[in-house]
């Protein structure tokens, strides 16, 4: 065994020592900057305001859009989630109990700016303009479902996970060679933390100082691999410090505190001082996809708990105590929002018809010779089977 | 015309295309203010500026990540991988993102960019610097790739490769970069992507070849008709992907004969790829099978013996002749 080792319970291990801190006169290293982590929380789990100084001042109207932002990411996911259960859905990511983190991070954010999402990021995706008939089409298998809307300064998800966040930042470096007045917002997981593409892209953004936030979600799971055994300091905020770019760590149920930490975050990228990182500690409610049964690697009681830190109800709550919303309007919101996503799921019925043809169509510019004989082959292998 | 090395060649184009294109740009470890450690990119930082001439940090998978991203916001990267052997730290990033953005965008974002990369032996190097691994990036949808193999056409295909509006990886037969010199133009110039070119013609046997391989190609060409009497049609790939199908099939049908050589492994390399193609199209005028002289399926050796590894115009000379006799 190693003597290194601290958790042995043999007689013979020893305990790491206690060292007093050691400083060299005229060292080149006598001073050090760890920079700093602030640590957000504006609302806590009962809605009350338990950090005043830094409540975001908005208007009551957008305090409610916010609200209805969280409720239709909401509902949105359980109408996906009842459609996958029912074979007219593929496999996709639920977002349960991540709607502040997921609206907390976009709400600052202009059109001007480009947003790099984890495919984890529903919400988000229908905060930033795509519309959800388009979204099902996507997670349905049609690939017109990747058509980015326009107007929508959006990249593709990638499914490795992690491998969206170099390209994220070549696009913050773009827009500051071009000294365009744009940030770019990426998101991933704490499993995405893990990842050499995520470390290169924190070190290439914070040398060129390129205008990006990086937003880890800290949800708590990467499949059945609990943040324990994800990082050994399971605390990401703190990677800001060695890749020298400021952090914070917020509480990722707590939509006002996400808002003042994402606000804060764009606010410094795009004033031209470099990258932002936002760690955003939630929890993943449902399945990591719906490929998944959490209930192989995790306890109900652990679930049960984190039901009661529910960004939405706490959101509801502190909205009550401003006497903006009641039960009344909270049902009325609801079924217009349920409504909303009925009216898009029967469009999405009408325009989910495959186009088998379109294969070739997105591979180069334009096909080269050997290509176009491989699509006169697949065309005729289509029109065999009798396909459109 | 100036009489230049590949490197000088290479260093034409790139200043050339970023004169004209203020989109392109370069980056890479040590391309700025070393102008790379085989100076291709030298000088270039001081007309351009270090915006545009980026010395990034030492991170293939970032650079290529990083490059995407900027050909996504409309700028031209050249990406230099200092390597070939360091291109499979970028793998990933190649394969999911270079590749696959304009697919996965639907067009929205064509990645307009370039990868070059010194690839190839015979430099005397340490492990992981003499590999020739272009099957790997021939196999994945999306790329382009292209080798030149002297000068001239260095600079015409790298002009050719950030004009292109696909992403392109571009070989560097590093052994050539500064064995000869050829006549290169000054005003700028280009040639197609996809087009191989007869470099010798003949009627016996097609003898094709691509990147540092060309030189021994050609000597064998010389030799096998000044000693055996043997006519070999010489055809230089240029373009790994897409593959010019039309010129390799037009020479053997009208030779009936063919061998082909590369460095790089033989199992499920170029060479096998061209056999496919001439079987699916020539295999009524084929008088021979053809065979391949070709880098075999090991690591590539060190570099005491990888003279002895690397095909040569002796060893292309004996399968010629074998393909000659053939009953």
């Amino acid at each position: 065994m190693s003597p290194r080792s601290t958790n042995s319970t043999t007689s013979t291990a020893a305990a790491p020592a206690e060292r007093p801190p050691v400083h060299v006169e005229g060292c080149a290293v006598d001073t050090i900057n760890l920079g700093s982590i602030d640590v957000i929380r504006v609302l806590d789990e009962t809605g009350k305001v338990v950090d005043p100084a830094h409540e975001p001042n908005l208007p009551e109207s957008e305090l409610l859009r916010i609200y209805r932002g969280m409720i239709r990411s909401r509902r949105f996911d359980q109408r996906m989630l009842a459609m996958q259960r029912q074979g007219e859905m593929g496999t996709f990511a639920p977002g349960l109990g991540q709607e502040a983190t997921q609206i907390g991070q976009v709400y600052p954010m202009t059109s001007r700016d480009w947003f790099s999402p984890s495919y984890r990021s529903i919400g988000a995706q229908v905060w930033r303009g795509w519309t959800m008939e388009q979204l099902l089409l996507l997670w349905a298998g049609f690939f017109e479902g990747f058509a980015i809307p326009e107007g929508v300064n959006e990249l593709p998800f990638s499914i490795v996970i992690g491998s969206h966040v170099p390209v994220a930042t070549g696009v913050a470096m773009g827009i500051k060679t071009r000294k365009e007045d744009a940030v770019v917002v990426t998101n991933f997981g704490d499993g995405a933390s893990s990842q050499g593409a995520v470390a290169e892209a924190f070190n290439f953004a914070a040398v060129y100082k390129a205008p990006i936030v990086f937003i880890v979600e800290s949800n708590g799971w990467a499949i059945s691999t609990p943040i324990e055994k994800q990082a050994g300091n399971s605390v990401l905020a703190a990677r800001g410090v060695g890749f020298g770019m400021p952090a914070v760590r917020v509480d990722g149920n707590d939509v006002l505190g996400m808002i003042e930490a994402c606000t804060r975050a764009i606010d410094y990228a795009r004033s031209g001082h470099g990258p932002f990182l936002v760690e955003a500690v939630t929890y993943r409610m449902s399945l990591h996809t719906t490929a998944d049964d959490p209930k192989v690697y995790r306890k109900d009681e652990e679930v049960k708990a984190w039901e009661a830190k529910c960004p939405i109800l706490r959101f509801e709550a502190y909205l009550k105590g401003r006497k903006l919303l009641d039960d009344a309007a909270i049902a009325t919101i609801n079924e217009e929002i349920e409504q909303e996503v009925i009216a898009a799921r029967d469009r999405f019925r009408e325009l989910a018809v495959a186009k088998p043809g379109e294969i070739f169509d997105f591979v180069y510019d334009a096909l080269p010779a050997d290509l176009q004989n491989q699509k006169a082959e697949y065309l005729e292998r289509l029109r065999r089977k009798g396909v459109q | 015309m100036p009489k230049l090395t590949m490197v000088e060649a290479l260093n034409l184009a790139l200043g050339q295309s970023m004169e004209a294109d203020d989109r392109v740009c370069v980056m890479g470890e040590d391309v700025g203010v070393n102008g790379g450690v085989f100076r291709v990119t030298r000088g270039l930082i001081d007309r351009f500026g270090p915006e545009r001439v980026i010395d990034t940090p030492l991170a293939e998978c970032g650079i290529i990540g990083t490059a995407v991203g900027m050909a996504v916001y409309g700028l031209k990267p050249v990406a230099e991988i200092q390597f070939s052997g360091f291109t499979m730290q970028a793998f990933d990033q190649i394969e999911q993102n270079m590749a696959r953005f304009r697919n996965r965008s639907r067009d929205r974002y064509p990645i307009s960019m370039v990868m070059r990369a010194p690839y190839g032996g015979g430099i005397r190097a340490v492990e992981h610097h003499s590999e020739s691994r272009e099957a790997y990036w021939a196999h994945t949808p999306g790329l382009k790739v292209v080798i030149p193999s002297g000068p001239r056409n260095a600079r015409a295909l790298l002009a050719a490769s950030i004009a292109d509006p696909d992403p392109v990886i571009f070989y560097e037969p590093k052994a050539v970069y500064r064995a000869f010199r050829e006549d290169v133009r000054d005003e700028p110039e280009v040639m197609e992507i996809g087009k191989a070119e007869v470099v010798r013609s003949g009627k016996d046997l097609t003898l094709i070849g691509y990147g540092a391989m060309m030189r021994p190609v050609l000597d064998a060409a010389d030799d096998l008709v000044e000693e055996h009497g043997i006519d070999v049609e010489v055809i230089d790939l240029l373009s790994i992907k897409p593959m010019d199908t039309e010129t390799l099939v037009g020479s053997v049908a009208k030779t009936g004969r063919c061998v082909i050589v590369h460095e790089g492994p033989r199992m499920c390399g170029i060479a096998a790829e061209i056999i496919a193609r001439l079987n699916e199209h020539a295999f009524e005028y084929l008088l021979a099978p053809i065979k391949r002289v070709t880098g075999f399926d090991i690591h590539f050796p060190y570099f005491q013996v990888e003279r002895h590894y690397l095909p040569d115009s002796d060893s292309i000379v004996v399968a010629v002749k074998e393909t000659m006799e053939w009953t």
